[in-house]
C-alpha cells in the first residue's frame, strides 16, 4: 500500500500521489481501496496472487553504495581493441549540461516540434556533421548501432535493386559484430550473404549490393574506387561502414561513389559504456531519401513564415506504413546523437582535425617504432589502427605483457595483434605500448610522427563544417549558454507532465541516473575480457533474474537495443524454434488491427507474412476472426503478436483464450511489452500464456527517453525458447541454437542498465506493485473526470480502463471545425505536452499519466482539458469564429503574443496565459504551428544557411 | 462538401476517370474528397509511360504529411503519359484535383469496362454525401 510506505522511502518519492490523494481519487471512482479497484480492472483469471519474489527495497543511498561496489569490480584497462569502439574525452560542459541534465534526457521523441526546437536543432547539427564528413547529403537523426545501421543499409539496397534471389557481398574486413548482425538480418529476409575480399567480388546478376569498411577492421585504408565502378556497372549499390574521425582526414565515401555510409558516432564524445548507448549514423544520396530508415529531421517553416524544424517524410515510418515501412525502427539514439553533434560544435572542424591528426600521428609513430624494433606491421596506409604479425609464442607473450600493464590489445588471430589508438592516448601510453612488444620491456619511447602517413590518394581536400554553428562556440561560457538556450526551447519532464499514451513518461530518478557516468560503468570496452567486467556480470545476473520474475519467463536476453529490436529478436527466436522442429514453413504472423505499426514492420523484417486479425466494437481482438484465421493458416501459423493490456488501454478478458487458440494451431504468442507498466506485480506475460515478450526498459523501468532514445528492449522467453536466444560472435554467450546476433554489442546498451537495476532495487516488490496500482488509478481518475466532456473510447467492465485512456476529439470536427491537432496544440499554450495524437485511433488523444504524477498535476491537466472544452463550446455557439479562434491559432509563441500587431478576436492574455498557473511558469513554444507539407516538399536535412534565420528575425 | 463533377466516372478507391473521347483514352486522378482526407500532398509516385496495368492494380502511391495511399487502376490498360508537374509541385493535387492535378492518362484495354465505373450519384452516395 502506498500509505504503508514510509514518507522517506524511494517508492514514496517515485509515486506522485500522496496516500491522502490516493484515498480521494479512489473515493471519486467509488472504490474503497486499491485492491478493490485492481480486482475490478484486472481479470481474475490472470491475476498473480502472490507478491513478486524480489529483494526488499533499499534506500537511495544503499542502492548507490551497491552500484558503486559493482562499478569497482569492473576493471578499466587501457583499451586498444578498436573494432568500432574508441575511448574519447567527453567535454565536461557537454557531460554536465546534456548527458547529466534532465532538461535534455527526460524529453520525448520530437513529435510535437513546436516544443522541441532545441533538440531538433541539435539533431540537425548532428545530421550536418554526418553529411559533411561522409560526403553524402541525406542523413538521419541516428540509428541504434553500427551493426544494425549496416543491416538497414542492406534493407534499403534490397528495396532499390530488384533481384529474384538477392545476394549481398560483405567485406571480410568489416567488424565481426557487423557481419554477424547483417547475416542474421539477411537470413530472415532470404538474402544470401557472401563474405570475402572486396577486390575479388564478382558483381554477377543477383548481387544487389556490397558492404565494405573504410578503414577496415584491420586498420588498412583501401582504395575502393574500382569496386564501386564494378558494382555500379552491374547495377549494385555500395555501402561503406566508416569512422567520422578518420573522415576528417580521409577522402569521404561520397566523393568516391559510395551510395550509403554507416558507422558509429561514439568517439565523438560518448563514453564506451561497455557497448552503448551510442548513436550510429546513416547517410545516402538524394535519390534514396524516401527509403531512409529511422527519423529524419528536416527544415520547414511555421505559420509566421519563420524557419522551423520537425521530423520529415514520416510516411516512410512504421507508424504510418506498417508492414510496408522501410524499417521497424522507432526509438533512435537522440541523446547520444545530440552529444556527438555538440562535440563537433565545440571543437569545430579545426579542433576535430587536430584530434584526428594527433591520434593518427601517434599511430604512425608507434608503427615506425615497432618496425624499428624489427616487428612486422602489416599495412602502410592506416588511420588509427595497426596490425602486427608475429609468431604464436611471441604474440602470446605480448598479450600477457600488455595484460600485466593493464592494457587490452586485440587478437585478430593467434599471430596477429591489433592496436587501435584514440583521443585519450598519450605519449606515455605510446612508451608503454612499445615496451610490451619487446621481451624484457626496454624499448625507446616512440614519438608522434611529424607528418601524416596517409597516401596522397586518400587525403581529404574538401572542406567540412563550414556552417557558423561549428565556429561560434569555442569558449565554455558561449557553449554553456548555447546548450542552455536550446534546452529551454523544449518541454521536458522538468517542466510538466508528458502524458503520452503508450510511452510511459514516468520519473527518471536522479539516483538511478547518477551511476551512468561513473567511469566504472562508462569506461569499459564491450569486448574487454570478461574477467575485467565482474561488476557488470553481477548487474546483468541480477537484472535478468528480476525481470524473469516480473515477467514469469525462464530466461532474459539483454541484447536488443530498443523495443523494435526486441520484437524482431523475439520473432527470429520463434522462427528458429519452429525450424528446429522441422517447421520451416511456419511463416504466418497474425496481428490484430489495433496493433502498433512496429509489429507488422518487425514481422516483415523477421521474414514473416502478416495476416491481420479483426478488432471487435469494444476494441478487443475478435475471437471468432482469430479462430478463423488460425484455422485457415494452421499449417503455416508461426506467431501472434499481441499487446497487453491492448493498445486501446484495456485488460482484454479473452487473453487466455487468445493464447490458447494460437497454441492449438501450432503458433507461438509474442507479447508486445509496451504496456507492461500496467502488469508489474498484478499479472505476468509468462503466466498469461505468452512465449516471448519484450520489455521497454525506457518505459516501465525508468530509462529516460533522451528526447528519442536511448532505449533498451530486452526479451523474456519461456524455457523451450531459451536455447535460441541471441548470441554474439566476439563475446560468446552460450546459446547452442541461437537465432543469430541482433545488436552490435553483446548486452546492448549496457551502461544504462544500472538505471533499471536501481529502480527495481529501490522499489522492491511492494513498491513496484504499488506503482502499477497507482498508474491504473491515475488513468482511471483522469478518465472519470473528463468522461462527461470527452467520450472515453474503449473500456472494460464497469467503464474501467488500464493505465491509459483514449479521449475522442472527433465529435468536435462537425460541431466546431476543431480537430485533434488543434486541441493538442492548444494544450501547449496551457504548458503541457500533448498526449499521443491519433494513435491507436485517428482523431483521438491517448493519455497515460503514469504513477509518478501528483494529484495536483493530474488535476491541472484535467482542468486544462475542461477549459479547452469551454473554448470549443464558444465556437459551437457561434461566439467565436470557426476559422479564427484560440484553438486554430494554437500554439501561441511569445513573439506572437507580444507583437505590436494584434488582430484576433480574443485577447493576448487568453492566448498566452489561459490559466493563472501559466503566469507563474510555463514552457513557451519556440515557433508557431509548423507547416509540415512545406518541408516534406522541399527536403532540407542539414543546417540551412544562417541568413534564413537572420532574415526571419529569429 | 467535396466536389463531385457530373461529367466524370469514379471508383470506390476515390479515383476519377475522364474520357477524352478518343479511342478509349482516359485521364485518371484522385477526387476532391480524397485529397481532402489525405491533407497536403507532398509526393506522388507514378508509373512509366508504356507500363501496362490490370484493373484494380496499384500503380503508384500518394503521400501526405501523415498518410500514404495507393493509387489503383480503374480499368486495365496501358499508361500513355504521367503528369510531369507533380514532381515539382505535388500540392497541385490539393488545389486542382480534377484539372492540373491529374495523375496519368491510360489507354483502356476495353473501353466498355468504363461503363462499370461509379456514376457521380453512386460516388456521392459512397462518400456519404
Amino acid at each position: 500500500m502506498p500509505d504503508a510506505a514510509p514518507a522517506s522511502s524511494f517508492a514514496a518519492r517515485h509515486i506522485g500521489p500522496r496516500p491522502s490523494d490516493v484515498g480521494a481519487m479512489l473515493e471519486a471512482l467509488g472504490y474503497p481501496d486499491l485492491d478493490a479497484l485492481m480486482d475490478a480492472v484486472v481479470p481474475e483469471s490472470i491475476r498473480l496472487r502472490r507478491p513478486l519474489v524480489l529483494p526488499a527495497a533499499v534506500s537511495e543511498a544503499e542502492a548507490l553504495a551497491e552500484l558503486a561496489a559493482m562499478a569497482s569490480q569492473n576493471q578499466r584497462f587501457r583499451s586498444y581493441l578498436g573494432m568500432g569502439y574508441s575511448d574519447c574525452r567527453v567535454p565536461a560542459v557537454i557531460q554536465r549540461n546534456i548527458l547529466e541534465n534532465p532538461g535534455w534526457y527526460t524529453a520525448y521523441t520530437p513529435y510535437q516540434p513546436e516544443i522541441a526546437q532545441g533538440r531538433l536543432e541539435a539533431l540537425l547539427n548532428f545530421q550536418t556533421v554526418v553529411a559533411d564528413l561522409t560526403g553524402l547529403p541525406i542523413t538521419n537523426a541516428s540509428l541504434l548501432d553500427e551493426g544494425t545501421a549496416a543491416a538497414e543499409a542492406m534493407a534499403l539496397t534490397l528495396g532499390a535493386v530488384e533481384a529474384d534471389a538477392p545476394r549481398f557481398l560483405v567485406d571480410e574486413q568489416c567488424h565481426p559484430q557487423t557481419i554477424a548482425v547483417v547475416r542474421t538480418r539477411a537470413e530472415s529476409r532470404g538474402v544470401a550473404v557472401e563474405v570475402g575480399d572486396p577486390f575479388a567480388f564478382r558483381f554477377e546478376p543477383g548481387v544487389v549490393g556490397a558492404l565494405v569498411q573504410y578503414p577496415g577492421t584491420d586498420g588498412a585504408i583501401r582504395d575502393f574506387r574500382p569496386v564501386v565502378e564494378r558494382a555500379h556497372a552491374a547495377g549494385a549499390l555500395v555501402t561503406v561502414a566508416t569512422d567520422l574521425l578518420a573522415l576528417t582526414l580521409l577522402t569521404p565515401p561520397g566523393e568516391w561513389g559510395a551510395d550509403i555510409a554507416v558507422g558509429s558516432a561514439q568517439r565523438f564524445g560518448v563514453p564506451l559504456g561497455y557497448g552503448g548507448p551510442h548513436a550510429a549514423f546513416f547517410a545516402t544520396r538524394d535519390e534514396h531519401k524516401r527509403a531512409v530508415p529511422g527519423r529524419l529531421i528536416g527544415v520547414s517553416r511555421d505559420r509566421e513564415g519563420r524557419p522551423a524544424l520537425r521530423m520529415a517524410l514520416q510516411t516512410r515510418e512504421q507508424h504510418i506504413r506498417r508492414e510496408r515501412a522501410t524499417s521497424n525502427i522507432c526509438t533512435a539514439q537522440v541523446l547520444l546523437a545530440v552529444i556527438a553533434g555538440m562535440y563537433a560544435v565545440y571543437h569545430g572542424p579545426e579542433g576535430l582535425r587536430a584530434i584526428a591528426r594527433a591520434v593518427h600521428r601517434r599511430t604512425a609513430g608507434l608503427a615506425e617504432a615497432l618496425r624499428g624494433l624489427g616487428m612486422r606491421v602489416l599495412h602502410d596506409a592506416f588511420f588509427d589502427t595497426i596490425v602486427v604479425e608475429t609468431d604464436g609464442p611471441t604474440a602470446a607473450r605480448i598479450h600477457q605483457a600488455a595484460r600485466a600493464k593493464r592494457m587490452n590489445l586485440r587478437s585478430l588471430s593467434p599471430t596477429r595483434i591489433g592496436v587501435s589508438l584514440d583521443e585519450t592516448t598519450t605519449d606515455a601510453d605510446l612508451a608503454d605500448l612499445a615496451a610490451v612488444f619487446v621481451a624484457g620491456g626496454a624499448a625507446p619511447a616512440p614519438a608522434m610522427a611529424a607528418e601524416d602517413a596517409i597516401p596522397a590518394a586518400f587525403r581529404r581536400t574538401s572542406e567540412y563544417l563550414i556552417h557558423p554553428v561549428f565556429h561560434r562556440y569555442r569558449s565554455e561560457t558561449e557553449m554553456l549558454r548555447y546548450l542552455h538556450r536550446l534546452e529551454t526551447r523544449d518541454l521536458s519532464l522538468t517542466s510538466a507532465m508528458i502524458p503520452l499514451g503508450s510511452c510511459t513518461m514516468k520519473l527518471n530518478a536522479t539516483t538511478e541516473m547518477i551511476p551512468v557516468t561513473w567511469p566504472g560503468f562508462g569506461g569499459l570496452h564491450p569486448f574487454a575480457p570478461l574477467e575485467q567486467a565482474a561488476g557488470y556480470r553481477r548487474l546483468f545476473d541480477d537484472l535478468e533474474a528480476w525481470l524473469a520474475e516480473i515477467t514469469g519467463f525462464a530466461r532474459i536476453s539483454l541484447q536488443p537495443n530498443a523495443g523494435s529490436q526486441g520484437e524482431y529478436a523475439g520473432l527470429v527466436v520463434i522462427r528458429a524454434w519452429h525450424r528446429s522442429r522441422g517447421d520451416d514453413q511456419r511463416d504466418v504472423c497474425l496481428i490484430p488491427q489495433s496493433a502498433h505499426g512496429t509489429n507488422p514492420a518487425s514481422a516483415v523484417m523477421a521474414g514473416l507474412r502478416v495476416v491481420v486479425v479483426k478488432t471487435d466494437a469494444q476494441g478487443n481482438v475478435d475471437l471468432d476472426d482469430l479462430r478463423r484465421q488460425a484455422e485457415a493458416h494452421r499449417d503455416r501459423l508461426a506467431a501472434l503478436m499481441v499487446t497487453y493490456p491492448s493498445t486501446h488501454g484495456v485488460f482484454e478478458a479473452g487473453i487466455r483464450d487468445i493464447c490458447r487458440i494460437v497454441h492449438e494451431h501450432g503458433g507461438q504468442v509474442y507479447m508486445d511489452g509496451a504496456n507492461l507498466n500496467a502488469q508489474v506485480g498484478l499479472c505476468r506475460p509468462g503466466d498469461i500464456g505468452a512465449d516471448v515478450c519484450h520489455l521497454n526498459l525506457h518505459k516501465t523501468f525508468c530509462i529516460p527517453h533522451g528526447g528519442g532514445g536511448p532505449g533498451m528492449g530486452p526479451i523474456g522467453v519461456a524455457e523451450h525458447l531459451a536455447p535460441f536466444l541471441p548470441d554474439h560472435p566476439v563475446v560468446p554467450l552460450g546459446f547452442p541454437q541461437s537465432c543469430g546476433t541482433i545488436s552490435a554489442a553483446p548486452w546492448g546498451s549496457a551502461s544504462i542498465l544500472p538505471i533499471s537495476w536501481a529502480y527495481i532495487r529501490m522499489m522492491g516488490p511492494d513498491g513496484l506493485t504499488d506503482a502499477t496500482r497507482v498508474a491504473i488509478l491515475s488513468a482511471n481518475y483522469i478518465a472519470h473526470r473528463l468522461r462527461a466532456e470527452f467520450p472515453v473510447l474503449y473500456s472494460g467492465p464497469g467503464g474501467l480502463i488500464a493505465h491509459e485512456c483514449i479521449l475522442d476529439i472527433r465529435p468536435f470536427k462537425s460541431k466546431a471545425g476543431i480537430e485533434v491537432e488543434d486541441v493538442a496544440k492548444r494544450l501547449i499554450d496551457y504548458g503541457f505536452h500533448p498526449p499521443t495524437v491519433s494513435f491507436p485511433v485517428a482523431g483521438t488523444l491517448m493519455v497515460e499519466p503514469t504513477e509518478s504524477e501528483s494529484r495536483e498535476e493530474l488535476d491541472r491537466f484535467v482542468d486544462a482539458m475542461l477549459a479547452i472544452r469551454e473554448e470549443i463550446r464558444e465556437i459551437e455557439s457561434g461566439e467565436a469564429p470557426r476559422d479564427n479562434n484560440v484553438l486554430t491559432h494554437a500554439p501561441h509563441t511569445l513573439d506572437v503574443v507580444a507583437a505590436d500587431r494584434w488582430d484576433r478576436p480574443y485577447s493576448r492574455e487568453r492566448a498566452g496565459f489561459p490559466t493563472p498557473e501559466t503566469r507563474a511558469h510555463k514552457s513557451w513554444p519556440a515557433v508557431s504551428r509548423i507547416d509540415g507539407a512545406y518541408g516534406d516538399r522541399n527536403l532540407v536535412c542539414v543546417c540551412p544557411p544562417i541568413e534564413e534565420y537572420a532574415a526571419a528575425g529569429a | 462538401m467535396a466536389h463531385v463533377p457530373d461529367d466524370l466516372r469514379y471508383t470506390k478507391d476515390h479515383e476519377y476517370v475522364r474520357s477524352s473521347g478518343s479511342a478509349g483514352e482516359i485521364t485518371v486522378g484522385i477526387t476532391d474528397y480524397a485529397q481532402g482526407e489525405l491533407g497536403d500532398v507532398v509526393f506522388v509516385n507514378l508509373p512509366k509511360p508504356g507500363d501496362t496495368l490490370d484493373a484494380h492494380q496499384a500503380f503508384g502511391t500518394i503521400e501526405a504529411v501523415k498518410a500514404v495511399a495507393d493509387l489503383y487502376a480503374p480499368v486495365a490498360g496501358e499508361v500513355v503519359s504521367v503528369n510531369p508537374a507533380l514532381e515539382d509541385d505535388p500540392g497541385v493535387v490539393n488545389r486542382d484535383p480534377y484539372g492540373d492535378g491529374w495523375m496519368i492518362t491510360l489507354r483502356a484495354a476495353d473501353p466498355a469496362a468504363l461503363d462499370g465505373l461509379l456514376t457521380p450519384e453512386a460516388y456521392r452516395a459512397h462518400i456519404g454525401g
